[in-house]
């Protein structure tokens, strides 16, 4: 690497060198009878947590490390936290385990980046920390040594984490709030404690911190739009019902989407696995925020050119599947009409469908997996916009007209 | 050097219709199944997407699912006293290659056989005596009724979504139905698709006549649907690709559409493409299979260990594997003994053309299987007597493709290209209209398959040879069935028409069906039979033989749903009975 030779020492990579006799996770709990509960209740909240997606690579062993998460400064690879004492977690202590978790500090003292969803998983209390711990411990461990830094100067320096922390990192077990129901409580420590929602829905300033004011509203990374996930009536979940929005977490599908791109793998990692009572709660959690005051989108007119060509380019290229009234098919094909993907301010992931495919994610509910094909070798950019801004203005939709600048950058 | 592989509890010769069924139901029974496949994965997402998916071109002439030639082929001949020559470019039927087989590329006609076509024999003789059946004629009872497959048939139809309207529901006549068919136990699990101009014509002009028009059963579906193991399909788009060609729109039925989303999760299923098996193993007794071995597309071998064999490539290929692995005693066509590759059969179909002058029919509005059908001359559903001949099919106007290349339907004596033949698209392409029927073709004691005595694949292994012509009892049929239809089509109002009956001697060139059928047949005599009733080889025990290789002779309709149903009847022979106690489920 470029900057490999610095000696700030700071970009040693998580759990590696320093092999301090620390005493082994295994041997304290060996005899403790309630091992397996702890265990079985520590994978859950990996599963809550969605550990694998990023610590476990594609076609890798669990846990064992190596996956890119690219993040709007560059790639970080993930840790191998499987319980190898040379490159894994095996020589932590609880005491670094919890630190790690809830201060973003590995055990030689290194700060974590935030691609590790420390700030949130910091809502977590010591005991669920623990029982996460005591689960991995149970994982095969794995020697994989994982460079997990790859970053450009000037953020390989992890010092900076001191002062990014300093600003954005308010480090505090979940307090439920007084007033709402176990259920509501639930659902808010999931969702923003290991569930890390905002991770990914909550937009970043230019440090990569929450944009606090504005929770859960949708953001761009990755390449996609993480649509806005309060009750916003356009590009929100308004209409969206609890049990939607349950249907959803555990199949992938319901009857307003399908679950595509990154949330396809949260959803085949974490939420599917997850208790219906969690999923009710979480449920339950996100139809309780208000949609934030956003100016009203103005459908674009009909007889605005982009809007003829576009509807004259989706009969020839869309409507077989999702029909001229934008419904689509019942569990197959996703409608247009009333979507909040497809009304996003940002049409990041509508242009990005539409160019280059995707393919919906498969579960055990819902194990069909359809894919929509690509479209970017057949439509010019100008092609492309005009059939994005009808459908983000037909059957009622309304959303801000496609560039074909945009649909380029997209390319 | 051959390599050896880690045991499996099933192994599975062919990824298809039939291989997939019976990976999904011994996955559930909690086999280990490895299914082993020439051709590449396909997927509907990756490999047929509707962006470009229908290329007339690509898929319907230069063959492009289809099996190569130059890797497997087989020779043929009309009769002994000819030397059989190796199919270099496919012609009357298509065989399939890849994951999905035949499934991906049908056109999703989906019939059940008549219930006295399973007793045929025995059914003829009694109506019309011994006498009456061409002496050659090898026709048998398969060894199973139809109502011991009904169940069968129901699930196929509910795996796939099937659209058609019951004729008969538990003995009840249905309206609008076909009122030939078997009971059923319950209605299609989605209503029939919308009907063109074309078969609405040919229904009005059947019902005139005093026949019962009914819409054909199409696996290409009229709605969305979701399947019983919860696979999702849509609603067909009536785009007009489908035999020939994947469906981009999850509209018909296939593997892939039904089976393989469910297969693909379950980790006790394995599927290794692009490896060819070149023979089943049989232990030192010859009486058990000890697994199969395949080379991969390096060239390399492997053996796969497994404690249950299941064939289930196409028809003509599960009778090559037989004979190439020494199973079964080869059928010798001077003495009549011995079942492998015996009763070799096909389809013998025929059309009328017919040319109009004020009727638009759009052709490009079209599915495999929308149409309108009779079966008042299918099977025995009408006195042969008088006729002199056996067998018959079910005719209709069914709307396949108005595909721009090989899709036209011009008068005899177009010129085949230039400004003459441009003329006569531009005016008939809108009007002139086909329909078609779809008849038997029984079993004979010189139509057989054998391996080749001169002709060798690239692995050194001898071709199949297809032994193979029409007999004059079929020839008969179809000049008697296409007659029929004409009147039909007469009554259509047509300016003219072509009837095209078959005529002999059988083509390997000209694309009729890709219903090649038998070569080792179900049955209840060993003697006659290469499987008893169950699908399980006579010989080999733990081997069992799938697909229109199993038919004794062929009906008057598309196999499919019949291969499916017999799969579904194997498949709970295996699970219910063989498992639970290995060996013989028939005393041979």
């Amino acid at each position: 690497m470029r900057y490999g030779g610095l000696i700030f020492g700071l970009s040693i990579v998580l759990g590696a060198g320093i092999a301090l006799a620390a005493t082994s996770r295994k041997d304290e709990t060996a005899h403790n009878g309630q091992a397996y509960d702890e265990i079985a209740r520590g994978r859950y909240l990996a599963t809550l947590g969605d550990c694998a997606a990023c610590h476990t690579s594609e076609g890798g062993k669990p846990y064992a490390g190596g996956e890119p998460i690219e993040t709007p400064f560059g790639i970080v690879l993930a840790a191998n936290i499987t319980p190898d004492p040379d490159t894994g977690i095996g020589s932590w202590s609880d005491d670094d385990f919890v630190t790690a978790l809830q201060q973003g500090k590995a055990k030689n003292g290194v700060h974590l980046y935030p691609a590790m969803p420390y700030p949130y998983f910091a809502k977590m209390s010591r005991d669920q920390i623990l029982a996460i711990r005591a689960y991995l411990d149970t994982l095969e461990p794995v020697h994989h040594q994982v460079e997990t830094d790859q970053l450009p100067f000037p953020f390989k320096f992890r010092l900076g984490m001191v002062f990014w922390n300093t600003l954005f990192f308010r480090g505090a077990a979940f307090q439920p709030v007084a007033g709402k129901s176990n259920e509501w409580n639930r659902g808010a420590f999931i969702v923003e404690g290991p569930g890390h929602c905002a991770a990914c829905h909550t937009p970043k300033n230019f440090l990569g911190g929450d944009k606090t004011g504005e929770p859960l509203v949708g953001a761009t990374l990755q390449g996609w739009f993480a649509p806005n996930l309060t009750n916003d009536q356009r590009s929100g979940i308004a209409d969206w019902s609890a049990d939607d929005i349950v249907a959803y977490l555990k199949n992938g599908h319901d009857r307003h989407a399908a679950a595509t791109g990154t949330m396809a793998q949260v959803i085949a990692d974490s939420t599917s696995q997850m208790r219906d009572s969690d999923l009710k709660a979480i449920a339950t959690y996100l139809k309780d925020i208000p949609a934030p005051h956003q100016p009203t989108a103005q459908a674009v007119a009909q007889n605005d050119p982009a809007m003829r060509a576009g509807r004259a380019i989706y009969v020839d290229n869309c409507e077989a599947c999702h029909a001229g009234d934008g419904t689509g098919v019942a569990n197959l094909v996703p409608p247009l009409k009333d979507s909040p993907t497809v009304q996003s301010p940002d049409p990041t992931t509508l242009a990005r469908v539409v160019l280059h495919g995707t393919r919906n994610v498969a579960t055990t509910g819902a194990p069909t997996s359809p894919a929509m094909p690509a479209l970017g070798w057949k439509l010019t950019d100008q092609q492309a916009a005009a059939v994005l801004t009808y459908v983000r203005n037909s059957w009622g939709n309304a959303a801000p007209a496609v560039s074909d600048g945009e649909v380029s950058k997209l390319r | 050097m051959t390599q050896k592989l880690p045991a499996a509890d099933a192994v599975i010769v062919g990824l298809g219709w039939t291989g997939s069924i019976l990976a999904e139901a011994l996955t559930r029974a909690g086999l280990k199944v490895v299914a082993i496949e020439r051709g590449p994965w396909r997927d509907t997402a990756t490999d047929f997407p509707t962006t470009y998916a229908q290329d007339e071109l690509r898929y319907r002439v230069r063959h492009d699912l289809f099996l190569r030639p130059a890797q497997e082929t087989m020779t043929f001949r009309n009769k002994a006293s000819q030397t059989a020559l190796p199919i270099r470019s496919w012609g009357s039927f298509m065989p399939p290659n890849g994951v999905g087989g035949g499934g991906v590329h049908w056109n999703a006609e989906t019939w059940r056989f008549l219930p006295s076509d399973f007793q045929l024999k025995t059914h003829l003789t009694q109506r019309y005596g011994a006498k009456f059946l061409p002496e050659d004629m090898t026709i048998q009872d398969w060894g199973v009724t139809y109502d011991e497959l009904e169940s069968g048939y129901d699930r196929f139809e509910y795996l796939c979504g099937t659209s058609g309207k019951a004729g008969n529901i538990k003995g009840a006549k249905q309206d609008g139905g076909n009122p030939f068919e078997g009971a059923r136990s319950r209605d299609y699990p989605t209503p029939p698709q919308k009907q063109p101009y074309g078969p609405t014509l040919f229904a009005q002009a059947a019902k005139e006549l005093g026949y019962h028009p009914f819409p054909q059963p199409s696996g290409n579906l009229s709605q969305a649907y979701t399947n019983p193991l919860g696979v999702a399909l849509g609603p067909c788009t009536y785009c007009g690709f489908c035999e020939w060609f994947g469906c981009g729109n999850y509209s018909k039925a296939s593997p892939q559409t039904t089976l393989l989303p469910i297969l693909v999760r379950r980790p006790n299923f394995e599927a290794r493409t692009l490896c060819e098996v070149t023979r089943i193993n049989l232990d030192g007794s010859g009486k058990r299979a000890t697994g199969v071995t395949y080379v991969d597309s390096d060239g390399e071998e492997w053996e796969q260990p497994a404690e249950l064999v299941l064939l289930c490539a196409f028809q003509l290929f599960n009778v090559h594997l037989l004979l190439l692995s020494g199973i079964g005693t080869p059928y010798d066509p001077t003495t009549g003994q011995g079942v492998i590759g015996r009763n070799y059969s096909y389809q013998v179909t025929s059309s009328v053309n017919a040319f109009f002058d004020n009727k638009i029919f759009n052709p490009f509005i079209a599915s495999g299987a929308i149409g309108m059908c009779i079966d008042e001359f299918n099977g025995d559903n009408f006195d042969h007597g008088p006729l002199g001949f056996v067998g018959g099919g079910y005719m209709g106007a069914v709307q396949t493709n108005g595909r721009p290349i090989l899709g036209s339907i011009l008068p005899k004596g177009t010129p085949i290209w230039g400004a003459g033949w441009k003329k006569a698209m531009a005016d008939n392409y809108l009007t002139a209209y086909q329909c078609a029927t779809h008849g038997s073709c029984y079993s004979y004691r010189d139509a057989y398959l054998d391996l080749d005595p001169t002709y060798t694949d690239p692995l050194g292994r001898k071709l199949l040879r297809i032994n193979f012509d029409f007999h004059p009892n079929e020839l008969k049929m179809s000049q008697y069935l296409t007659d029929r239809l004409a009147e039909v089509v007469e009554k259509m109002g047509p300016k003219k028409i072509d009837k095209k009956p078959r005529t002999g001697p059988y083509t390997i060139t000209d694309y009729q069906t890709t219903h090649t059928c038998g070569g080792a047949v179900m049955g209840t005599d060993p003697k006659t039979s290469a499987l008893n009733r169950y699908l399980q080889s006579w010989d080999v025990s733990n081997l069992f033989v799938t697909g229109a290789t199993v038919f004794p002779q062929n009906g008057g309709y598309n196999p499919t749903g019949t291969i499916g149903a017999l799969t579904f009847w194997a498949a709970d022979a295996l699970v219910n009975q063989y498992l639970k106690h290995p060996g013989p489920l028939v005393p041979a």
